[in-house]
């Protein structure tokens, strides 16, 4: 059964399609990076397959369910930049409301619930911080408490949105580390990605997007000149000229 | 001024009008709490302003005064603007301070204009009406207050059950409806909150001022904390106190109307906490920055005279030789002499000189080669990303490995920027890694 699997997905933004007739089956236990520019549809897919925004038409299934059915196998870290980190809150705090899923209605977290959540933060490297108001976080720190958050959902399959934008070396390689922690355990990470030096070194399999499913597969045989032309059209030329892509071998 | 309100505070009417400002303090502070950090203070205002012709209409209706067909009519109506906003911002391309403004304005207008025509057709009994427009708290009657007390009781009641979500559904929206919460649900009934302590708020400050009540208790009482909890106590305390304040000035000022008084206490309140909290407050943060230019200045001066000294004279150093290498302002300049005279870096000097003890050469030196470590760093930086410093002050060197301290050192040799003035004091093993 595979985590994740979608059947011809559309999406519209105010009758203007954005993403359309986009279809893919993720095998479990890997790291899969959505690559593609911007505007492209990736956090849109991401949106849509959670729920989060209407969906022309299509359908989704998380192992074999519908989302609504499968909710607490599947973790989420929004964009950084969606919320507003002046609330006021401290680190611990916001990982907690990773558990809300499983506390249930009129409840609270309780213990057990807390400890969960400093588990996770210290997963991320940021127990020291967990009293620490949110707002006085670097912007590697908050990532790290997103990373706890969705760590606390303790989830089969999880969904980040380009959690490392804007983040320092020392969090890039923490989130590495737990990406492949988190694989090791044979759950399953989608990551929208940005920056096409490191999907080689990063991801097990790519999924190509420019409004539409360009290529998916593993990464070897999909991140490809070839396949990149066809995403990022005459942008590519100055990818090639940093000489980014795999080599021609591959294709 | 004590006597005439104890005298007051016997009059049952006044224990009533009392009990029904606090109550509606406090509640519009707990939920002005949630729509202040959802940045949706107007929406209060926009209630207010369309509960108005709910009020006037449920007057024809029903032909004379009654508090809970008003409310009633209240709800309907700012629950029917609130459709109505919603409506133009999701099918059209009006952002939402403009609908909300749209709505304010015209929902208000229909309401002046539903209150003349009422009063040119003086069918009934149409006296407090207008009332309604800046708030009468003293026509307060007992029922009123009852009436005031249960509605907010249940807003209470119902923001302590679903603290959890609203919490959630305020930090992160997205995130809430992942996890499967409604959403859309609760939306609604955080709006439901919002036009019941509105609806209460009418007969007490009025349509035009109710936002106030909404936005200032919660806006002063994140000043106060970083606790969502605590802000959301603050905000119905100082709600609450407000309520009681504003009452009891109207009482002894004869003719001054309680809800504007109300208004007055709550800014009153919001002022102080805008000036004197700590760490949000002004006063704090003009006294951090202060301190922070004090402090820097000192470290300037001090950088200025320890390079002086590292040309080779460390006596007869002059005021302008030292403002030449770093332009301090003059007051600064001699607070910071001052400073480090105490603490017997330098020494004054008979012709008003200045010169470098040995204690100035010892903190002298680890000033100027952690500043200059820094400057490497910055020249560097690519190679020392591992190290994300912001200031100098980041820079500990016990914190920084070896290898790093040694390539930091090395590239201060290669650029001749070694501190040459070396402490007495540093042993022989230390004096080969400094130079």
């Amino acid at each position: 059964m595979f985590p994740v699997q979608v059947d011809n997905l559309t999406i519209a933004y105010h009758q203007k399609p954005v993403l359309q007739e986009v279809s893919f089956e993720v095998p479990e236990g890997k790291l899969i990076g959505i690559i593609g520019p911007n505007g492209a549809g990736k956090s849109t897919l991401i949106k849509g397959i959670l729920g989060l925004i209407p969906t022309a038409s299509g359908e989704v299934k998380i192992y074999g369910d519908e989302y609504k059915k499968s909710r607490k196998r599947v973790g989420y870290v929004p964009q950084r930049g969606s919320v507003d980190w002046d609330f006021p809150t401290n680190a611990l705090d916001v990982v907690l409301m990773g558990r809300y899923g499983h506390v249930g209605w009129f409840k609270r977290p309780g213990k057990k619930d807390v400890d969960f959540a400093r588990d996770c933060l210290k997963k991320v490297g940021m127990l020291e911080y967990e009293n620490r108001q949110i707002s006085q976080l670097s912007g590697g720190q908050q990532q790290r408490v997103f990373l706890a958050r969705a760590l606390a959902q303790d989830a089969d399959v999880y969904f980040m949105d380009e959690p490392f934008v804007g983040v320092d070396a020392a969090t890039e390689k923490a989130i590495i580390a737990l990406l492949n922690e988190l694989k090791a355990k044979g759950k399953t990470v989608l990551v929208v990605h940005h920056d096409l030096q490191t999907v080689d070194e990063y991801f097990d399999w790519v999924l190509l997007l420019n409004m539409r499913k360009v290529a998916f597969g593993p990464t070897k045989e999909t991140f490809t000149i070839n396949n990149l032309q066809k995403t990022y059209g005459g942008k590519l030329t100055f990818l090639q000229d940093q000489s980014l892509v795999v080599d021609e071998v591959n294709s | 001024m004590l006597e005439p309100i104890l005298v007051q505070l016997q009059n049952p009417n006044t224990q009533w009008v009392l009990l029904g400002t606090m109550l509606l303090g406090i509640t519009s502070g707990v939920v002005g709490s949630f729509t202040l950090l959802r940045k949706q203070s107007l929406i209060g205002d926009a209630m207010a302003h369309a509960a108005l012709p709910g009020v006037c209409i449920a007057f024809l209706l029903y032909g004379s005064k009654s508090l809970l067909w008003f409310l009633i009519g209240a709800a309907i109506a700012a629950l029917i603007s609130s459709f109505i906003i919603q409506v133009i911002i999701n099918h059209s391309r009006i952002k939402e301070d403009s609908a909300l403004g749209i709505i304010i304005s015209v929902f208000f207008g229909f309401g002046i204009v539903l209150l003349t025509y009422i009063q040119h057709n003086g069918s009934g009994n149409q006296s407090g009406l207008d009332d309604f427009i800046f708030g009468q708290a003293a026509s307060m009657v007992a029922a009123d207050v009852q009436l005031i007390t249960i509605i907010s009781l249940i807003i209470l009641v119902i923001t302590a059950i679903f603290y959890k979500e609203f919490k959630l559904l305020t930090f992160d929206p997205q995130f809430a409806k992942g996890l499967g919460i409604p959403v859309s649900f609760f939306n609604g009934l955080l709006l439901l909150l919002i036009v019941c302590s509105v609806v209460i708020g009418l007969q007490t400050v009025g349509v035009i001022l109710m936002a106030a009540m909404l936005i200032t208790p919660a806006i002063s009482a994140r000043y106060w904390t970083d606790k969502l909890s605590h802000m959301i106590i603050i905000s119905g305390l100082i709600g609450g106190l407000s309520g009681i304040a504003g009452t009891l000035l109207s009482t002894i000022m004869k003719g001054m109307a309680t809800g504007p008084l109300i208004i007055i206490a709550a800014t009153f309140m919001f002022l102080i906490s805008l000036i004197f909290a700590p760490n949000r407050g002004l006063l704090a943060k003009a006294l951090k920055q202060l301190s922070l230019r004090k402090k820097t200045s000192v470290d300037q001066v001090f950088l200025s005279i320890y390079d002086i000294a590292e040309g080779g004279t460390l006596r007869g150093i002059k005021d302008e030789a030292i403002l030449k290498k770093r332009n301090v302002p003059l007051r600064l300049f001699q607070y910071s002499k001052n400073e480090l005279n105490k603490k017997g870096f330098i020494q004054k000097e008979a012709n008003n000189t200045w010169m470098l003890t040995d204690k100035g050469i010892e903190a002298g030196y680890e000033l100027v080669l952690q500043q200059r470590l820094f400057e490497m760093y910055l020249m560097h930086e690519m190679e020392f990303a591992h190290l994300d410093l912001k200031t100098r002050d980041d820079l500990n060197l016990q914190h920084i490995s070896k290898d790093t301290k040694e390539h930091l050192l090395k590239l201060l040799r290669t650029h001749n920027r070694s501190p040459l003035l070396i402490p007495r004091s540093a042993s022989v093993r230390n004096r080969r890694l400094m130079v």
